[in-house]
């Protein structure tokens, strides 16, 4: 259970987010939705722990634990991941080697063995198939060279890998195809569970229809100006984001 | 206005001038007579002794108002003149050896160098076919033919730490790869340094690669103990048409010691040379190469990796001439610099008039892991001829935050994650080895220093 309470975060001088209230049960899966500009994705990079913020005020509880006195890593071991909006390529570091690294550094900060080397490729290969990923792309630099699509199906797969408790998916519908959108989806959906918890960032309704939440918040300047069922969604895309920008501004 | 004229009466010229010298400067001048006279090597190469002595005698040691050293300031660096070594006995050479562990494990044939002298005995018996190996004092006592390959690029001649090494060349080796010969096995020369008391050493080896040879060298510099040698070692190439050369070089000289090395490649046609420069050791290193195309359709790469940390200091300064048309050349440096500690890089690439076609890029880059770090780079081009492409290139900052933190946000501390990035980021100049085991090894070597950090 992730549990956001009062949060004001600040970048240069400038509020980013603002008192922002959100409870994301155990198992349950929430979207935000939300107009370019309104904070979304600071929400997710300052809950994944990004320096470049200033936390004002509030706090981040996860499964009890306050995130906002965790480094990075120590968060992703506590159970969080944030699949990014923009996947960063890093050239020289081997997918394979990346992820058997990224791991066993979750496994040994949790205290369980360290997976061998015949025990991860298959723990991979797995996944990958599942995600339609081929093999030569595991045999490139990660992320280097991939398209848009391969970037994200990439994430995912090391959502799949890490078996986090609590998934960030921030935009991963942007930039995909309706097949790689189908593709995602399908593995996120295999990872649903009622010990997983998701919190699927989107602009638009599309996503939710392939991942369908169980509760959607709208979010607007730095703050949830109302929450609903996946209906609100439906609302949202006949009516667009006008009227929280107005009332944003008022 | 600036006053330019002086109305005081001036002096006759250089009638009370008077050259201050360090005392290194004065010990080197002062032992050059003596040397030369126990020195091996008959009239040509007393020559070339001279010619070099001449110009450390005229100019003293370079000091930072000479452009090339402006960042390597030898004279401030080398206040005293250690005492050239003496030939090492039987003792010193097999425990000099029993401490050298760079490249142990590799199937090579092992030249061993201690103290900066051939030791015959702690190599391999015998030399693989079509290899001749001479010690420097016999072939110079001889007056081998392969001598007239000395000093063969005329920059090189003109600068101070070449000099020094020709003017004291004591030991060393002459090798010869037969026209033709492909050796499957790398030729390890194996330099290690041993003793208490500081010393000098002026190794000089000649590789001369026949016609369409190919070869491996592999050059490897340890010095486990921390006395202040001061190492001055020369390789000089002379590389045949259609031949191929692949030089991987280890500095992991001791911690306290000044290391100056020269690399003279001159490269006929259709000659491939890559060459690959790690440094980890030595309080300070210069290492310079010379590299001269001097026939046509000829490729080279030079790279190099440094990883420096508390308060040492390498420099890196390539010269590399196209006197050739059609030639390719790469030069690919990465600096990790922790600590307060110096790199410095300095490329030029030149282009004679009538090298046209010439390909020539170079970059170098360096990563600060620390706020103490200090990283110059001076890439230079100078081309005259219109018909080229080249480029350069030289960068300096940070591990990338967003790079860190996407590595941090899937479970890697920081320390490891920095670890991976710089292992991508220096790895990039050991990939040109070609040679997996080799390149594993270096690898090795990589994680070692990185691992080391924290």
């Amino acid at each position: 259970m992730l549990e956001i309470k009062n949060l004001t975060v600040r970048i240069e001088d400038k509020n980013i987010l603002e008192g922002l209230n959100l409870t994301v049960r155990k198992g349950e899966v929430a979207a935000i939705m939300g107009p370019n500009g309104s904070g979304k994705s600071t929400l997710s990079y300052v809950v994944a722990g990004k320096e470049d913020y200033e936390i004002v005020e509030g706090e981040i509880l996860l499964d009890g634990q306050n995130l906002l006195e965790m480094e990075p890593n120590e968060r992703a071991a506590a159970g969080l991941f944030l699949a990014f909006q923009y996947p960063l390529e890093i050239p020289g570091v081997g997918t394979m080697t990346f992820l058997k690294a990224a791991l066993n550094a979750q496994l040994k900060a949790r205290g369980l063995e360290e997976l061998t080397t015949p025990a991860f490729i298959k723990r991979v290969n797995a996944a990958a198939a599942q995600l339609e990923i081929p093999k030569d792309m595991l045999k490139r630099a990660l992320n280097v060279g991939f398209s848009g699509g391969e970037k994200k199906r990439m994430e995912i797969l090391q959502m799949a890998l890490l078996q986090p408790s609590f998934c960030i998916l921030d935009e991963t519908d942007s930039g995909l195809d309706i097949d790689a959108l189908r593709i995602v989806a399908d593995g996120v959906n295999a990872l649903r569970s009622p010990e997983r918890s998701f919190l699927v960032i989107t602009h638009y309704q599309r996503l939710l229809n392939h991942i369908v939440p169980d509760a959607v918040h709208v979010m607007a300047n730095g703050s949830i100006v109302r929450s609903g069922g996946p209906e609100l969604a439906i609302e949202l895309e006949a009516n667009g984001y006008a009227d929280y920008r107005l009332q944003a501004a008022e | 206005m600036p006053i330019i004229a002086s109305r005081r009466p001036s002096k006759p010229m250089g009638a009370e001038l008077k050259i201050i010298r360090t005392a290194a400067e004065q010990a080197l001048i002062e032992r050059f007579p003596a040397a030369k006279a126990s020195l091996p090597g008959g009239g040509e190469v007393v020559r070339l002794r001279d010619a070099a002595f001449d110009l450390i005698a005229k100019r003293g040691l370079p000091h930072r108002r000479v452009e090339e050293w402006k960042y390597t300031d030898l004279r401030a660096l080398m206040r005293a003149a250690a005492p050239l070594a003496e030939k090492p006995s039987a003792e010193t050479v097999a425990l000099a050896l029993s401490s050298a562990g760079a490249f142990a494990d590799a199937d090579v044939t092992r030249i061993s160098f201690v103290n900066g002298h051939f030791a015959p005995d702690a190599s391999d018996r015998e030399a693989p076919e079509g290899v001749e190996i001479i010690g420097l004092p016999q072939a110079l006592a001889a007056g081998h033919p392969l001598l007239s390959e000395l000093g063969a690029i005329a920059p090189a001649r003109e600068n101070a730490a070449y000099a020094i090494n020709t003017a004291f060349m004591k030991d060393g080796a002459v090798i010869r790869i037969a026209a033709g010969t492909a050796l499957a096995q790398p030729l390890h020369l194996r330099f290690v340094n041993s003793g208490d008391q500081a010393f000098a050493t002026a190794s000089r080896v000649l590789v001369a690669v026949e016609e369409g040879a190919s070869v491996t060298l592999i050059e490897s510099h340890e010095g486990s103990d921390g006395a202040a040698h001061q190492l001055n070692d020369v390789l000089e190439l002379a590389v045949a048409d259609r031949a191929t050369v692949r030089h991987v070089r280890l500095n992991g000289e001791g911690p306290q010691a000044l290391a100056l090395s020269t690399l003279v490649a001159r490269l006929g046609a259709h000659v491939s040379l890559d060459t690959l420069n790690v440094v980890t050791g030595a309080a300070v290193s210069r290492h310079q190469v010379f590299l001269t195309f001097a026939g046509e359709h000829s490729k080279a790469n030079v790279n190099g990796a440094t990883m420096l940390k508390a308060s040492q200091h390498a420099d890196t300064t390539l010269l590399v001439d196209h006197a050739a048309p059609h030639c390719e050349s790469r030069e690919l440096f990465k600096t990790a610099v922790d600590g307060t500690a110096t790199g410095v890089f300095q490329g030029k690439i030149i282009v004679r008039p009538h090298a046209q076609k010439t390909d020539g890029r170079m970059m170098s880059r360096a990563v600060l892991l620390s706020e103490g770090g200090t990283m110059m780079n001076k890439p230079e081009l100078e081309i005259f001829a219109d018909d080229v492409q080249c480029g350069h290139g030289a960068t300096c900052g940070e591990l990338d935050e967003n790079l860190l933190f996407y590595l941090m946000a899937r479970g890697l501390p920081r320390p490891q994650a920095e670890t991976l990035l710089l292992q991508a980021f220096l790895g990039e100049a050991i990939e040109v080895v070609e040679d997996d085991g080799l390149r594993e090894t270096l690898v090795g070597m990589l994680e070692g220093w990185l691992e080391a950090r924290h």
